[in-house]
């Protein structure tokens, strides 16, 4: 088995038009620039992301909405330290929001991968982002019903890969990552490094290569941290 | 009235070392992002707190110095963080499962507003713009306190604990304690319970700048915190 593959255009060249994608990252932390910028190079349009936030500066994903491929966007947060370019899109009634709290965005992409299509979470219970949603009571408690997340597509990032797709993640890097891997169609992965099969000790894997579809290595990657503090844009 | 409590209140970093004298030791934490990060810099000495971040970190230190940030390794607030001897990491659902399943000892957030019933509005004005949440409706399930810190007004002056909230609900019934620049209230049975408030200050002058009843709990107290 080998899931590696050689270059990030040949790994982003079966997402087309429409395609709903989970993109990995807590800001930038763990986001897979260098993926995200090969679609960026690719250009589908109308498109469904689904991450934490909605871009900060002028890369990643940021660059993918100021290019207009994003249709709709679903986070918990889009908000960031340089974030025009959603907010204009957005006031402008351009890009469609779906707003999710952290926890039940998490839990939602992993219900998507663990075959769950429904759980009940005391978070958002009374407030206007429950409206709408099947209440219950458990043990004397409002708990309000959410369902999964799943997507064609998951883009994210890791440490270590092996052909296999068994990965390791990077300190808070990790955040999103796992949960994304199992609820998307196709997960895409760059990592850092590839190592031989065997390469990982099993004790240390934490995505097991079973919801992983292609790896491909992208030494030294960019944070969007330091790209935004050097003002880059992407194209 | 406002500019008569300028001159008595509390500064932010007295309201965050008051909250910090409750947080026990060993005890699990998360602090809000914002003013409520300031409480870790108040740990009472023998005392050592494990910090949690939603982000996916527990046992997190200071911060690094600039220059020495490495951007994997952030908190909730997108802050450059540095690990201590025994911290870990664990993914959003893992994350959220610490936030929501009761392990956290105490959360402390901040408030726009508070009820008497413990109804927290901290995520939105409504006032329209870019709608963002992040983990603040969660973080208001689970812990066993959740705490608050405010200034007791707004910078208009009006009350910001309140019989009933006006802006859009983080959470119902949630918020344990409350810590105001000018006082400490627990919210007990649906109403507000003073535990100390400033020797400077009349209960009748407390009650007039609160927006719903204010009972006096037993043993209430003065609330003195020292200049920073």
């Amino acid at each position: 088995m080998d899931k590696t593959i050689r270059s990030l255009s040949d790994a982003v060249a079966k997402i087309g038009d429409g395609a709903r994608i989970m993109i990995g990252g807590f800001g930038g932390s763990g986001a897979p620039i260098e993926l995200i910028h090969a679609l960026i190079d690719k250009g589908p349009r109308n498109l469904t992301v689904i991450n934490n936030n909605a871009g900060n500066g002028h890369v990643g994903l940021a660059a993918m909405i100021e290019q207009g491929m994003i249709a709709k966007i679903i986070c918990s947060f889009p908000r960031s330290a340089n974030p025009e370019v959603f907010t204009e899109l957005y006031l402008a009634g351009k890009i469609e929001l779906e707003l999710v709290p952290q926890g039940t965005l998490a839990e939602r992409i992993r219900a998507g991968g663990a075959g769950i299509p429904a759980f009940y979470t005391p978070t958002s219970y009374g407030t206007a982002l429950a409206e709408g949603k099947p209440v219950a009571e458990f043990e004397g408690r409002q708990y309000v019903q959410e369902r999964w997340l799943k997507a064609d597509f998951a883009l994210i990032k890791a440490e270590l890969g092996d052909p296999m797709g068994n990965l390791t993640y990077r300190m808070a890097a990790r955040n999103f990552t796992p949960l994304m891997a199992m609820a998307a169609e196709h997960t895409i992965v760059q990592v850092s490094r590839v190592v031989p099969v065997g390469g990982i000790d099993p004790e240390q894997v934490v995505t097991p290569g079973i919801f992983v579809n292609c790896v491909v290595e992208a030494p030294d990657p960019k944070q969007e941290e330091n790209l935004n503090r050097e003002g880059a844009i992407y194209p | 009235m406002s500019d008569a409590l300028d001159t008595i209140k509390l500064s932010n970093e007295q309201i965050a070392w008051r909250a910090a004298q409750d947080i026990e030791n060993g005890a699990y934490v998360n602090l809000g992002i914002g003013f409520p990060e300031m409480v870790a810099r108040f740990q009472p000495e023998g005392r050592e707190a494990i910090f949690h971040t939603e982000n996916g970190v527990l046992g997190f230190g200071k911060a690094p110095p600039e220059g020495e940030e490495d951007w994997d390794l952030i908190n909730a607030g997108k802050k450059a963080i540095t690990i201590k001897p025994g911290s870990s990491f664990f993914h959003q659902a893992d994350s959220f499962a610490i936030v929501r399943g009761g392990h956290l000892d105490v959360a402390i957030l901040g408030a726009y507003q508070v009820a008497q019933n413990g109804d927290l509005a901290n995520w939105s004005t409504g006032k329209g713009g870019v709608p963002a949440v992040g983990g603040a409706m969660d973080l208001v399930h689970g812990a066993k306190r959740i705490a608050v810190l405010t200034d007791h007004v707004t910078k208009k002056g009006e009350p910001k604990l309140l019989e009933r909230c006006t802006m859009p609900l983080t959470g119902v019934g949630c918020v344990t304690r409350v810590y105001t620049s000018l006082a400490v209230v627990d919210i007990e049975d649906g109403h507000f319970v003073l535990r100390e408030k400033l020797p400077a200050l009349s209960f009748d002058e407390l009650q007039k700048v609160t927006g719903a009843e204010l009972k006096i709990g037993d043993g209430a107290t003065d609330l003195i915190a020292p200049a920073p």
